[in-house]
């Protein structure tokens, strides 16, 4: 029996590490690379290390593309959308949840509609009313789509829905007026959806890449994701500084996800979806 | 510390939208015991209550009854569809709650879980904007009258039960309300926690002065806790009195069975008028009623007709002899050591009968087994006399 389940024991570690394999290799195909020639690169038989790890790849994409300025567009867009799915996604959602108006069911179908539907539907409307404003590659722009997050409010509607009415009526009982109910009593109990949304929109936000090709046209405006795309070629790429500028990008969000793995993990578990 | 007058206080839930529909196709309609009309369902119906200031008032009732709904509408959290509130000699009804000078502890507590047991206290004097100072002597005060000083930096989720239970109390209190409304307290906690905090509520009482409005549907906390108790079915009030009041005089049927365990042993009976007295009859027992019951049946002219007579398990005498007596074949027989608990058939109904182990004169009762008769008797003080529709006669 004892030899069964170690040998058991043995093959579900080869199994796993076979897996974390498959699912590692990308990501050190991507990094060995960084280091190659073009030729390297393109090479017959396909060679996963560099001959010699040369930085020229980096000192090329760093020249190339004003990375500075695509960090901070990416930082302004992901913090900007995170701000606003929290804000209005809280409120729509403990209206959605706690109070009491004439055509909620309407309202609340209307967003279930939303979330239902592709959103590449929304993308003429959406650029016609920025560009209609005139704003047109701005920062603002990037983060337009991001204003309302109709995932956000039926999530944390669901999470408002969880939390006692008695607590409402207590916070009542005890003086809050409706905003305070809110923000003091029912908003705090809503942490760790609110920091899984957090994390949802930020993921999406960092790799969102049609929009912001879709919004802006200036390089300096561009962010991480539209940015690297433009170091695609019509007929040839550039891998080595395509792989090292993907490296660039993605640095921050593999810090982020070291550093909150816990909250990512608990979010998805949590609503069950990606 | 405030008196509430509470005059013909009226819930009505509105039907939905789907539920007007199908009353307009005369669709059969969710079965309950509350009075339903075009308008809605009717939760309390005109309830009429005067409290005194600092009374302590209990509103008991099986689960429905619109004993919860009241007390919503005192607090403030349900509307008021029809009657006036007054507490302390002002109309409240369109009054927002936080400005009632009322307070409520809810059956589920109902604490703030992101706070400590400290700032769940002193949140609505926070919300006041009281002194620092001023709250966090209220809120010490608080946590020594109900011992919980020890949890003050703790959180609800690290507390039991009865500690939980504790702080929901010492948050109403910091705010020293006219009134405070406690909604089936007890009632989540364990029967050895429930007796415990029981008294600690009627330490409480004597501690801080206010006028209290409890509701529980467990009679032993009317009983214990009620300077009067308010007895409830269906929306309707049955009987406000004392709990002796209502455990000697109960008003119908209902209260009769309701107040008092085991609950009272109701019988098929007879009332008889002879020579201008009143007489009981049931199985072969005939029984002159008591001075006070002839009194108050005669100055009704209560005429002799077909009744249930109610009398209480502990009122039951076992008599030596056959003769004159009501015959109950034993079902089982519950020993509790100063107590026989009889749980017996007489003339055709389950009857309970509680006597002492040992009789006035010292001597061991007789011990009884499955199937053994037993003669009963009652004195004409213990019978309950009732109508067929459940009116006690002699009110």
């Amino acid at each position: 029996m004892k030899h069964s389940s170690k040998s058991g024991k043995i093959l579900v570690y080869l199994l796993l590490i076979l897996g974390s394999a498959i699912m590692i290799f990308p990501f050190l195909w991507m990094f060995f690379t960084s280091f190659k020639t073009v030729p390297e690169s393109m090479s017959v038989p396909a060679t996963i290390f560099p001959s010699a790890f040369r930085l020229d790849k980096y000192k090329e994409v760093l020249s190339k593309l004003p990375f500075v300025k695509l960090y901070w567009n990416t930082i302004l867009l992901v913090f900007f959308r995170v701000i606003c799915a929290v804000v209005f996604s809280s409120m729509a959602g403990y209206a959605f949840a706690k109070l009491k108006f004439r055509g909620k069911g309407l309202l609340f179908t209307i967003i279930l509609m939303q979330m239902s539907l592709p959103s590449q539907i929304f993308l003429i409307p959406q650029y016609q009313m920025v560009a209609k404003m005139g704003l047109v590659n701005t920062i603002f722009a990037l983060v337009f789509p991001g204003l309302v997050s109709a995932f956000g409010v039926f999530f944390l509607r669901q999470t408002y829905l969880s939390i006692p009415e008695e607590i409402g009526e207590a916070a009542y009982l005890d003086g809050c007026n409706q905003w305070q109910t809110f923000y003091k009593v029912m908003f705090p109990l809503t942490g760790t959806s609110v920091a899984a949304l957090t994390i949802f929109t930020a993921v999406f936000a960092y790799g969102d890449l049609m929009w912001p090709q879709i919004v802006n046209n200036d390089v300096t405006k561009f962010t991480l994701s539209a940015g690297l795309a433009t170091l695609r070629g019509m007929n040839t790429t550039d891998f080595p500084m395509l792989m090292a500028g993907s490296l660039l990008a993605m640095l921050p969000m593999v810090i982020l996800y070291l550093i909150f793995q816990r909250q990512f993990v608990e979010g998805i578990a949590g609503t069950g979806g990606k | 510390m405030a008196a509430l007058n509470l005059k013909g206080i009226t819930k009505i839930y509105p039907h939905s939208a789907d539920q007007k529909k199908a009353r307009k196709k005369g669709a059969p309609e969710k079965k309950t015991n509350l009075q339903v009309t075009a308008e809605g369902v009717i939760a309390v119906q005109k309830f009429d209550l005067d409290i005194k200031d600092k009374e302590f008032i209990v509103l008991v009732g099986p689960s429905g009854c619109g004993k919860s709904t009241t007390l919503r509408m005192v607090a403030g959290l349900e509307e008021i569809s029809g009657g006036e509130l007054y507490i302390d000699g002002q109309l409240v009804n369109d009054v927002e709650p936080k400005n009632r000078d009322i307070a409520m502890v809810f059956q589920s507590y109902a604490l703030y879980p992101h706070m400590t047991v400290y700032d769940n206290m002193a949140f609505p004097l926070k919300l006041r904007k009281m002194p620092k100072d001023e709250i966090d002597r209220r809120v010490k005060e608080a946590a020594e009258i109900l011992d919980i000083t020890q949890y003050l930096s703790r959180k609800p989720k690290a507390l039991s039960g009865g500690q939980r239970q504790r702080v929901a109390i010492g948050r109403a209190i910091v705010r020293e309300p006219k009134v405070l409304l406690m909604d089936e307290p007890l009632s989540n906690l364990d029967a050895k926690l429930r007796n415990q905090m029981r008294a600690e509520i009627i330490k409480l009482r004597q501690k801080i002065n206010t006028t209290f409005i409890y509701v529980t549907h467990d009679q032993t906390e009317a009983m214990t806790l009620g300077d009067r108790i308010v007895i409830m079915k269906d929306g309707f009030i049955q009987q406000i009195g004392t709990p002796q009041e209502v455990f000697d005089h109960p008003a119908n049927i209902f209260v009769a069975g309701f107040i008092g365990m085991p609950q009272m042993n109701m019988f098929n009976a007879k009332l008889l008028s002879e020579g201008g007295k009143y007489f009981v009859s049931v199985g072969g027992c005939k029984t002159e009623l008591s001075a006070d019951k002839q009194a108050a049946l005669s100055s009704h002219k209560v005429p002799a007709q077909d009744i249930t007579l109610g009398v209480r398990p502990s009122h039951m005498v076992l008599a030596k002899a056959p003769g004159n007596t009501l015959t109950a074949t034993v079902d089982v027989a519950e020993m509790m050591g100063s107590e026989i608990h009889f749980h017996a058939n007489a003339d055709g109904r389950d009857v309970v009968v509680i006597v002492p182990t040992m009789d006035t004169n010292g001597e061991r009762v007789d011990s009884f087994h499955a199937g053994d008769k037993l003669n009963l008797t009652f004195s004409g003080s213990a019978c309950h006399v009732f109508s067929k529709d459940g009116r006690n006669l002699e009110f």
